[in-house]
């Protein structure tokens, strides 16, 4: 009984730990859109982190949207051809691209490459003073770090969706047409069907708040670090974790919302 | 002017700051000595706002700075230079890069202007030709004295060093030392230097201080500190075991 107790003790702690964290970082959110209202952006700096959020990633999520997109169709051929539809193979894989997993996948990869960055860059910023250093030359830190690398992410996150979707669908379209050797005429003609404009544009927006989450947690997690090298790797842990479930809890509240 | 008036500051449960007052006078190099982990970095950071006491007042120029928001605290910080304990340069740029960070940040002046300023500043502390380099290929010395070229780019009058010399081998600390004394002879600066280095104190001081327990125990020229029958600072000179300050 008594184990049974600490267990639920346990959970309770680390979901009070979790919403608390929740409402740190939306504190932190409110202070980095100040800056952004109140200051000119430091557009160098943004194009920097562009660079590295975004230009960088094109090979991981090119890898993970083709090979999501092959897997999809196959796995909708054997599920389809059970009652014969195998012509909804390629609507099936586009629409899951585009809604879904081409935004999610993306922001997973984008979390662990760059937000786990983020708070590692930051964590050893902040424990070797220059953090410190940057209010003492009355410089807001928030203004040089947080912001780039905020905006970047809200901006590329959704361009690497576009990609992950675009090579998603390809990938589907080569294992449906080319090895399962599905009518390619009827592949094509029920993505152009059954997937709207707006299937596309509500994914990006879902892109959009994932980059948004997952910049702000890693920056902040990186911004809050303390106890040396320890305290900088406990932080990337913390970004790349709360990052990825905060990702995929909106999702489910994000698609309720727009679909 | 800097005035601490009756500094308290506590983390958690544990007293760091506990009713300090000290004077800083202008033009001179005060010295504010103590143990390792009694409280002298926490200090520093209360003179230029980095953390804010529980009570108490930190004046600076007849203002208190404990009391000021965020834009008033940056105004009042253009005033100060401050070299960090392992020199905190921008890893992410280079020397040059380092050294013209507040220059562009706080002034208009054209990128050549800049350029030759940082040139400047270098040859100052003795690192002509280090300008593209990365922080990461210069050894502790070379770092603490980019920092200081950083911390006195903007010819702030007020300079702080947060142990300069901690780490460097005896010559190397030496050199930072008589660099620190030129430095503020040639910028008329007001130094405040916090060390354990009890040596580096005394020459270089023109008034020392001892922190014991979360207040100044001692004050005075280093003649007076040197002198002093008071059995903590007997102690803390000398580096001995026995005596008021338990170590083990």
């Amino acid at each position: 009984m008594n184990r049974l107790i600490q267990a639920i003790d346990r959970f309770g702690r680390s979901i009070l730990w979790y919403v608390e964290e929740m409402g740190r970082i939306s504190l932190f959110f409110i202070s980095a859109l100040s800056w952004l209202v109140r200051s000119p952006l430091k557009v160098r700096l943004v194009f920097k982190q562009m660079e590295f959020v975004g230009v960088k990633s094109i090979f991981v999520v090119v890898l993970t949207g083709t090979f999501t997109g092959m897997v999809m169709s196959l796995q909708g051929y054997y599920g389809f051809r059970l009652f014969s539809a195998e012509s909804l193979v390629g609507s099936t894989v586009a629409l899951g691209m585009t809604r879904e997993l081409g935004p999610v996948l993306t922001a997973l990869m984008v979390t662990a490459r760059a937000g786990s960055a983020m708070a590692a860059e930051l964590g050893t910023m902040k424990v070797t003073e220059q953090i410190d250093a940057l209010y003492v030359m009355a410089a807001n830190p928030i203004r040089h770090l947080i912001v780039p690398r905020v905006v970047a992410s809200i901006a590329m996150v959704p361009a690497l969706t576009i990609v992950s979707d675009f090579m998603g669908i390809m990938g589907g379209y080569f294992v449906g047409v080319k090895l399962l050797k599905i009518n390619e005429g009827i592949f094509l003609k029920n993505i152009y069907k059954l997937v709207g404009l707006d299937d596309i544009y509500n994914g990006l927006i879902k892109a959009a708040c994932f980059g948004l989450i997952l910049s702000l947690v890693g920056c902040y997690k990186g911004f809050t670090t303390y106890g040396g090298a320890e305290g900088v790797g406990r932080a990337t842990t913390e970004a790349v974790v709360i990052a990825s479930i905060s990702i995929l809890i909106s999702d489910y509240f994000l698609t309720a919302l727009m679909f | 002017m800097i005035q601490l008036i009756d500094i308290h500051k506590s983390f958690k449960k544990q007293k760091v700051l506990d009713g300090l007052n000290l004077e800083i006078e202008d033009g001179k190099i005060t010295v504010i000595i103590g143990r390792s982990g009694g409280g002298k970095s926490v200090l520093l950071k209360h003179i230029i706002g980095l953390i804010k006491p529980d009570s108490g007042q930190v004046i600076v120029d007849g203002d208190d700075i404990a009391a000021m928001n965020e834009r008033q605290l940056n105004e009042t910080r253009k005033k100060f230079g401050m070299l960090f304990q392992e020199a905190a340069l921008f890893d992410s740029m280079n020397v040059e890069d380092n050294v013209a960070f507040p220059l562009r940040e706080h002034t208009k002046k054209k990128e050549r202007e800049i350029l030759e300023i940082v040139k400047d500043r270098l040859q100052a502390v003795g690192l002509p030709g280090v300008e593209k380099k990365m922080p990461s290929e210069l050894s502790g010395g070379m770092r603490k004295r980019v920092g200081l070229a950083r911390a006195i780019a903007l010819h702030p009058r007020i300079v702080l060093f947060d142990e300069p010399t901690t780490g460097l081998d005896p010559i190397m600390t030496e050199a930072i030392d008589k660099l620190i004394v030129d430095t503020q002879k040639m910028y008329n600066l007001t130094c405040i230097i916090i060390s354990h280095d009890i040596k580096s104190a005394l020459e270089m001081g023109d008034k020392v201080a001892m922190l014991y327990e979360g207040r100044i125990i001692e004050e005075g020229t280093p003649e007076k500190i040197n002198n002093s029958e008071n059995p903590i600072l007997r102690q803390f000179l000398s580096g001995s075991l026995e005596g008021p300050i338990s170590v083990i």
